[in-house]
């Protein structure tokens, strides 16, 4: 039953990055070239994203088990710290140069792109080298 | 500013959104996890290597994302990936990317589309801060023309 829900998010998630433009690096580039000529989508694909969003994890927070049985795991953590900032700004300087963010970049690895695969095996390396050389470094 | 309407897709990338939502609903309230893809793929990978349990249903997941291009393509062309950077930013983007999403705990989905709709301070914070290198890699890349 888990395995049939995951399957079918994961479907519709990436159905929903196609129809959003997601997968589309020119059309990412575009959103966030506020100083060009400004292509708005993205932050519609957001919206659309968040008002359903905000009513599923209401239900989350009341809901004692996954229907899938087992626990409902909330992320627990309001730590604001410079990790989670530095973490933001290296992926974002990373998502702004290629237009791939990693659910795109998946989609579109799936669908062919060699260039999406390269990102992707790169950004398979890049959190490797974050949890088992600098995360373990740091302590 | 000025927008650029040729581009603009309200409708198309509103409802696009909305599946993302729904998507993103069904599997912490199906599942119990949240649809971050950053810390799906990471779950995934470290599962391959042995040093983390329970990863499967993350493969499930990653697989069902796997089909969207494939399930599309039964009804309509791909819209365009329009790609501008060679394989060396490719892979610098990527290594960021990966290296920056493990770092902060999340992207543009766990952050961005689950925190938000926790209504977490912590994921804003994240969003802003990749929001705003984001825009301030394009504009060096475009208005300072120091694109690789």
């Amino acid at each position: 039953m888990a395995w049939l829900i995951a399957l079918f998010s994961g479907l519709v998630f990436g159905v929903g990055l196609i129809a959003g433009g997601m997968t589309d690096p020119g059309k990412v580039k575009g959103f966030l070239d506020v100083a060009g000529a400004w292509d708005p989508s993205l932050a519609l694909v957001m919206a659309g994203a968040i008002a359903v969003g905000l009513v599923a994890f209401a239900q989350a927070r009341r809901q004692k088990q996954a229907w899938a049985g087992g626990s409902i795991a909330l992320p627990a953590s309001t730590l604001i710290d410079a990790r989670l900032i530095a973490g933001g700004v290296l992926f974002g300087i990373g998502w702004g140069w290629a237009g791939f963010c990693p659910g795109p970049a998946w989609v579109a690895m799936a669908s062919g792109s060699s260039a999406a695969l390269c990102f992707v095996g790169a950004m398979l390396a890049g959190m490797l080298l974050h949890d088992n050389v600098w995360a373990r470094r740091a302590g | 500013m000025m927008l650029d309407w040729n581009a603009f897709t309200p409708g198309a990338s509103f409802a696009g959104g909305l599946l993302i939502g729904a998507a993103a609903g069904l599997y912490v309230l199906g599942v119990g996890r949240i649809a971050g893809i950053a810390g799906i793929v990471a779950g995934a990978l470290h599962s391959v290597r042995g040093r983390a349990a329970g990863h499967a249903v993350s493969w499930v997941f990653l697989i069902g994302l796997a089909l969207a291009p494939w399930a599309w393509r039964l009804v309509a062309p791909l819209p365009p990936m329009r790609i501008d950077v060679g394989t060396a930013g490719l892979i610098g983007a990527g290594l960021l990317v990966g290296f920056g999403v493990r770092m902060g705990n999340g992207c543009t989905s766990g952050h961005g589309v689950c925190g938000l709709s926790r209504l977490s301070l912590r994921s804003l914070v994240n969003v802003l801060a990749f929001m705003g290198a984001g825009v301030a890699t394009v504009f060096v890349m475009r208005h300072l023309g120091l694109g690789v």
